[in-house]
């Protein structure tokens, strides 16, 4: 239930956040600096994610499969592959790898 | 002189837009369900939140042994940057009444480049609500078909789904990753999370990288490319060999 609750208050502030530039006068979002840390925000959050996803289990790090699936995703993306492609490489990648004995 | 819909190069541009990101709805369904959330509460972030990004960190926290509270925490911050985008599409578009509550709503990466790449505006208020409304719609179809489709694979494990979640994110941060500056950003974002994981709960190794991204962006050099990495997730106007994105009127006049 708590799951439940937490996802409602998630999906209600990303509205919130949404309607917040359709109501805000226009000079408090265009200041450079705002813009400059929702952009270093974006940028820093993903990376904090994958990595996090890529080597931790827990509050373990570990090295398996997973870094396999980003290596792979990170050559299909400079390789120019759309979003769907990357997402079911990096998933065969892992995959893979666990036939072959990694963990 | 303003075209009919069919005719519309900013309708045209949605529509390609939206049917490349609706499908990835897909593998957003299949890792919810394999991170433990159940197919309604899958189905409720697509329809509710409806930001790829905060989507995808919401389960990512909790995929990773996190506590809800922190997934939410996350999806919230990763979500500033629709602030930026309402305040741009606001002074684009001057949406009213209920309109304004629709267009918010649909105010994503998609809609916004979509909007923006238009010169005219009668089209980009076409592009808008076509990328917005169609991505809206297709996301959410594509949501359920991951979802049922991940439920019935069984161990996600096998099948590489936590596999596909990071090269989800990677797909995600890749096109924001244009400047030195953005890579150092990441990099620097990437190795606060590894060092905090192993004394901070799971969760919250993300929350003290949004700390350190938040501190660079507030103190860095004033210097740095205002709006660096609010880029799309997906450019609209890509084509041919010019990966930037093109601020002109129409790709394919």
């Amino acid at each position: 239930m708590s799951l439940w609750f937490w996802v409602i208050v998630a999906c209600v502030i990303g509205f919130l956040t949404k309607l917040l530039g359709y109501l805000l006068p226009r000079k408090w979002l265009t200041n450079p600096r705002v813009a400059r840390v929702a952009g270093i925000l974006t940028i820093g959050l993903l990376a904090s994610l994958t990595i996090a996803n890529t080597v931790a289990t827990g509050q373990q790090l570990a090295l398996d499969a997973r870094l396999g699936a980003l290596v792979a995703a990170a050559i299909a993306l400079w390789l120019r592959a759309p979003f769907l492609v990357v997402v079911i490489v990096g998933a065969a990648a892992a995959a893979g790898l666990r036939l072959l004995g990694w963990p | 002189m303003p075209t009919r819909l069919r005719d519309s190069p900013g309708a045209r541009v949605g529509l390609s837009i939206a049917i490349a990101t609706g499908l990835y709805g897909i593998s957003f369904g299949a890792l919810s369900v394999a991170s433990g959330l159940d197919i309604w509460q899958t189905a409720a972030l697509s329809l509710l939140l409806f930001s790829g990004g905060s989507q995808f960190a919401f389960i990512g926290v909790i995929a990773g042994g996190g506590t809800p509270v922190a997934a939410a925490s996350a999806a919230a911050l990763l979500g500033i940057r629709n602030a930026i985008y309402g305040m741009q599409l606001n002074a684009l578009l001057h949406p009213r009444g209920w309109r304004r509550f629709a267009a918010a709503h649909v105010t994503i990466d998609e809609s916004l480049a979509t909007s923006t790449g238009q010169s005219d505006p009668l089209e980009q208020r076409r592009g808008f609500w076509v990328a917005g409304v169609g991505i809206f719609v297709l996301w959410n179809a594509f949501t359920l078909v991951g979802a049922f489709a991940g439920d019935a694979l069984g161990d996600p494990k096998r099948w590489g789904l936590d596999g596909a979640a990071v090269a989800a994110f990677l797909g995600l941060l890749w096109p924001r990753l244009r400047s030195r500056e953005a890579g150092a950003i990441a990099v620097v974002c990437a190795l606060a999370t590894v060092v905090a994981v192993p004394f901070v709960p799971p969760g919250i190794p993300i929350l003290v990288a949004a700390v350190v991204a938040a501190a660079i962006g507030w103190f860095g050099s004033p210097r740095a490319p205002e709006g660096e990495g609010l880029e799309p997730d997906i450019d609209p106007y890509r084509g041919g060999d010019s990966p930037g994105r093109s601020t002109s009127a129409a790709g394919d006049t």
